[in-house]
């Protein structure tokens, strides 16, 4: 599985990973870890964990230039992004505390049944 | 000013759900901005791409001590991806709006797949330590 990664192989891995997470993250307004993650697993050598660690503060870079390109575009709400952005911080805190003490299959399976209902009232809207 | 609080407590609502279900901010912003605020869906991405930004760079220092994070890969990733969110940008900016929605949803339906494929393995996981 864990196949030595050239310089130049691991070179082509990242900048693939950097140029899909670029596209996906300023067209659907998402910070590209859905892209970044299975690129590194897959063609870096990267194991699970230490690609969400890497991926978490390439998004930091990422998600600035969307943001930024969009801001020039005049689509971003600068007020209510700092507005859900900031207290996101301490709500992702307390999210990750509650999953240690519970983390349920049915809750998370409910959660993705959820996401594909929000998915088809966003189409049908 | 009552506005301005409903929206922050919208924040740490959609906080606690990308914690406690591992999913980045970009799912839950997006939805929350497009039916709680009414925003269209390109200013609702773009707002959200600017509010994934603090939520990131949290998450980032929260794992400093681990160390599993290699910059100089961090910084080829980011340089990388300059053009193609230029690029991004304008096309979610010229898109029609439904048609942003689809893909957005796409991306929904993505994610719910990679947590329904995270729950099997983990079932998967403990049967084989039962047996």
């Amino acid at each position: 599985m864990a196949e030595a990664t050239s310089a130049a192989g691991m070179r082509t891995a990242l900048i693939f990973a950097g140029g899909a997470a670029g596209l996906v993250s300023a067209l659907f307004g998402v910070g590209g870890g859905i892209v970044i993650v299975p690129i590194l697993v897959a063609f870096a050598g990267y194991g699970a964990k230490r690609a969400t660690s890497t991926s978490l503060a390439a998004i930091i870079l990422v998600a600035l230039w969307g943001a930024l390109a969009q801001g020039l575009l005049g689509n971003v709400d600068w007020r209510a992004a700092l507005l859900i952005g900031i207290p996101a911080m301490l709500g992702v805190t307390l999210g990750i505390g509650i999953k240690r003490r519970i983390t349920s299959d049915q809750l998370e399976l409910g959660f993705a049944a959820l996401m594909v209902v929000v998915a088809v009232a966003l189409v049908v809207r | 000013m009552g506005a301005d609080v409903f929206i922050a407590v919208l924040g740490v609502g959609a906080g606690i759900i990308a914690g406690v279900f591992g999913v980045g901010g970009g799912v839950v912003f997006v939805p929350a901005l497009v039916f709680f605020l009414g925003m269209s869906q390109v200013h609702a991405q773009s707002t959200s791409l600017l509010a994934i930004i603090p939520v990131a760079l949290l998450g980032t220092w929260q794992e400093r001590r681990t160390g599993g994070v290699d910059w100089r890969h961090v910084a080829i990733i980011g340089a990388a991806s300059v053009a193609t969110a230029i690029i991004g940008a304008l096309i979610a900016d010229s898109a029609p709006e439904r048609v942003l929605r689809a893909g957005y949803a796409l991306i929904l339906v993505w994610t719910a797949y990679r947590l329904v494929q995270g729950v099997r393995r983990r079932r998967a996981a403990a049967a084989a330590d039962r047996s």
